[in-house]
């Protein structure tokens, strides 16, 4: 058993390994989509664009309206954006996964975009631009069963308003 | 003097000896089925067809178009009765009697022949265009009549007359109410996952005479029945405002509760149907309010950073159970109805939601989570006797039976490496664990909610 288990590891690396070496030479490490750091999703795959280089969509661990590090950034373009265009308000959907209770999962929604609702009133945009909804699991984005998939679907969307 | 001490040891042990065959000649004496374990050996039992004449027959072809309403109400009752596993209806045509002659007296040695214990038979027959029903419910083996009832109704209500057939028979072989003459509302689903439709429907306990309260325009959740079935109370995103609804199914004439500035939802009746008890989220916190239906007074009762949800009353009114994740994670809390003395019951690994009074007021339902499975439980209200009725990859919100015997979930499917494959429908499990089944509805479907009796 545990020695299945070392092999399978040799495997894993040397498999990293290959992956990598092969990344490496055709210079594809940017489109690499799927990735996932701790359970919070860092790819692009889903990410729409409300200006250049302002991403729309932020990322939650499991059970957490947590900002991570990168959501912060991705708020703080936002809220200079925000800061650029006055004339723009802002819906921010909340969304969960589907590993969770329908009832809970709408309060959890509505946790997460009041969190980036929050970081953005920091940033000095005026809450009278930015209304929140939650959707709870009711609208994933991606329709897989599995760790990836619900990591892409535990978000909060920043959608323009007017 | 030894001697009589031994007379008199003998008589007593003689005494104790008719009492206990008393008893037993008692238990013999009739047919009983106990519903509280579960029942690898189901009751035999021969539904024979509703006896009619020809006139009668010939005005019900002419009213509903259905040719045999008594082979149809029996069939009605034999569904019912094989649904709960308590019952094994046998083969009709194996059956030696003509209805009308089993209804006026039954020939004991024929269903004996046939290994049936219990013979239902009724006669069926319009007078003055309603539908006059009666039926009888014998002991084969005790060659005795057990139930004779009569009613009459319209004839468009047939099939409620093989719902309250089976909830009279049901009574007197189980000793407990049934729960055949009920109705479910749920959420029908359609469509692909990303974008999926929902619509309201209500449909009978046996999946029949299905019908659409709303059009699927909006995202709609969570119905509940009040406690006279009349009105529902859920969750609606028209205009994209989540708030919950109050919708009469009669007239569907429909209102938003209260006047909350966000996000209301989880709403449930109270037990006397005067107030909706729910959520409402505010700046990223969930607390629970009540509405009185009345005077629109508005009331909070609990008042925590945490979320507070999935509120669910005592069947005296004088307590709820809810959901709350103040200790970090989900998990099933118990307070007085004014919000003081909270205290929190489950305590077992992993995460509980959905918390649901039984109607008999011992048991708490709910949705429990652990290591990537979903299981549908019950515990007693002070969180003691945990016990886990199925596993599954996913599947939450039990509803109960009125009479709390059987609880009605939804259950999802995982979805493939493509993401297809998904559904979503509605299942149906005993307290006891057993008798696991799938509700038949025509689409995909949730958040079912059993009614109460609609008769009694």
């Amino acid at each position: 058993m545990n020695l299945n288990k070392i092999f399978k590891n040799i495997f894993l690396v040397l498999m990293a390994g290959v992956i990598l070496t092969a990344c490496a030479t055709t210079k594809k490490v940017e489109t690499t989509t799927g990735q996932m750091q701790g359970d919070v999703y860092t790819g692009t795959d889903t990410v729409e664009y409300l200006a250049s280089g302002v991403p729309d969509r932020v990322f939650f661990a499991t059970n957490e309206s947590i900002l991570t590090t990168r959501s912060r950034e991705t708020l703080r373009k936002q809220a200079t954006w925000l800061r650029e265009n006055s004339g723009i308000s802002v819906v921010l959907e909340g969304h969960a996964d589907e590993r969770g209770t329908r009832e809970y999962n709408l309060a959890l929604g509505e946790r997460r975009a009041n969190a980036a609702k929050d970081y953005l009133m920091t940033y000095g945009v005026s809450s009278s631009r930015i209304s929140v909804i939650s959707y709870g699991k009711e609208r994933p984005v991606d329709s897989g069963s599995n760790p990836l998939s619900w990591s892409k679907n535990r978000r909060s969307v920043t959608v323009k308003a007017n | 003097m030894q001697e009589k001490c031994w007379k008199d040891k003998n008589l007593k042990f003689l005494r104790t000896l008719i009492i206990l065959l008393l008893i037993q000649f008692k238990a013999y004496a009739l047919i009983e089925v106990d519903i509280t374990r579960g029942n690898l050996s189901p009751l035999p039992v021969a539904v024979s067809p509703l006896a009619s004449d020809k006139k009668s027959l010939a005005e019900v072809e002419k009213i509903l178009k259905i040719k045999d309403i008594g082979s149809e109400i029996s069939l009605v009752v034999e569904n019912n009765l094989k649904q709960t596993g308590l019952f094994n209806p046998l083969a009709k045509d194996a059956f030696l009697q003509k209805p009308d002659i089993a209804h006026f007296k039954p020939r004991f040695e024929d269903w004996k022949l046939i290994k049936a214990q219990a013979l239902i038979t009724g006669k069926v027959e319009i007078i003055n265009e309603n539908l006059r029903v009666e039926f009888r419910l014998w002991d084969v083996l005790a060659a005795k009549e057990m139930l004779a009832i009569a009613f009459t109704t319209v004839p468009t209500n047939w099939r409620r007359v093989g719902h309250i057939i089976t909830d009279k028979v049901y009574e007197r072989l189980t000793g407990e109410k049934g729960y055949f003459d009920t109705r479910i509302i749920y959420v029908a689903e359609e469509g692909p996952k990303t974008k999926r439709i929902k619509k309201l429907a209500i449909m009978d306990q046996d999946g029949f005479n299905v019908k659409y309260l709303t059009l699927g325009n909006e995202l709609v959740l969570t119905p509940r029945f009040n406690p006279t079935n009349q009105m529902v109370t859920y969750l609606s995103y028209f205009r994209n405002l989540p708030r919950v609804y109050l919708l009469d199914i009669e007239t569907g004439v429909q209102e938003v509760v209260g006047d909350f500035p966000g996000m209301t939802f989880a709403p449930r009746f109270s037990p006397d149907g005067k107030k909706i008890i729910m959520s409402f989220a505010s700046d990223g916190n969930s607390d629970i309010y009540t509405m009185d239906l009345e005077n629109r007074i508005v009331e909070r009762i609990t008042n925590h950073p945490s979320i507070d949800t999935s509120p669910s009353y005592s069947p005296n009114g004088r307590y709820i159970c809810f959901n709350s994740d103040r200790s970090g994670y989900q998990q099933i809390y118990v307070m007085k109805s004014d919000g003081s003395n909270v205290k929190r019951i489950s305590f077992g690994r992993g995460l509980y939601g959905t918390p649901v009074w039984s109607p008999r007021g011992d048991l708490i339902a709910f949705t429990k989570l652990h290591k990537g499975k979903f299981y549908i439980g019950v515990m007693r209200i002070d969180g003691s006797g945990e016990r886990l009725l199925t596993e599954n990859f996913y599947q939450e919100a039990p509803s109960w039976s009125p009479n709390g015997r059987v609880l009605v979930f939804y259950r999802e499917t995982k979805t493939d490496e493509k993401g297809e494959g998904f559904s979503a429908k509605l299942w149906s499990i005993d307290l006891t664990g057993y008798n696991e089944r799938q509700v038949p509805t025509k689409t995909d479907a949730s958040d079912p909610s059993w009614s109460s009796l609609l008769s009694n």
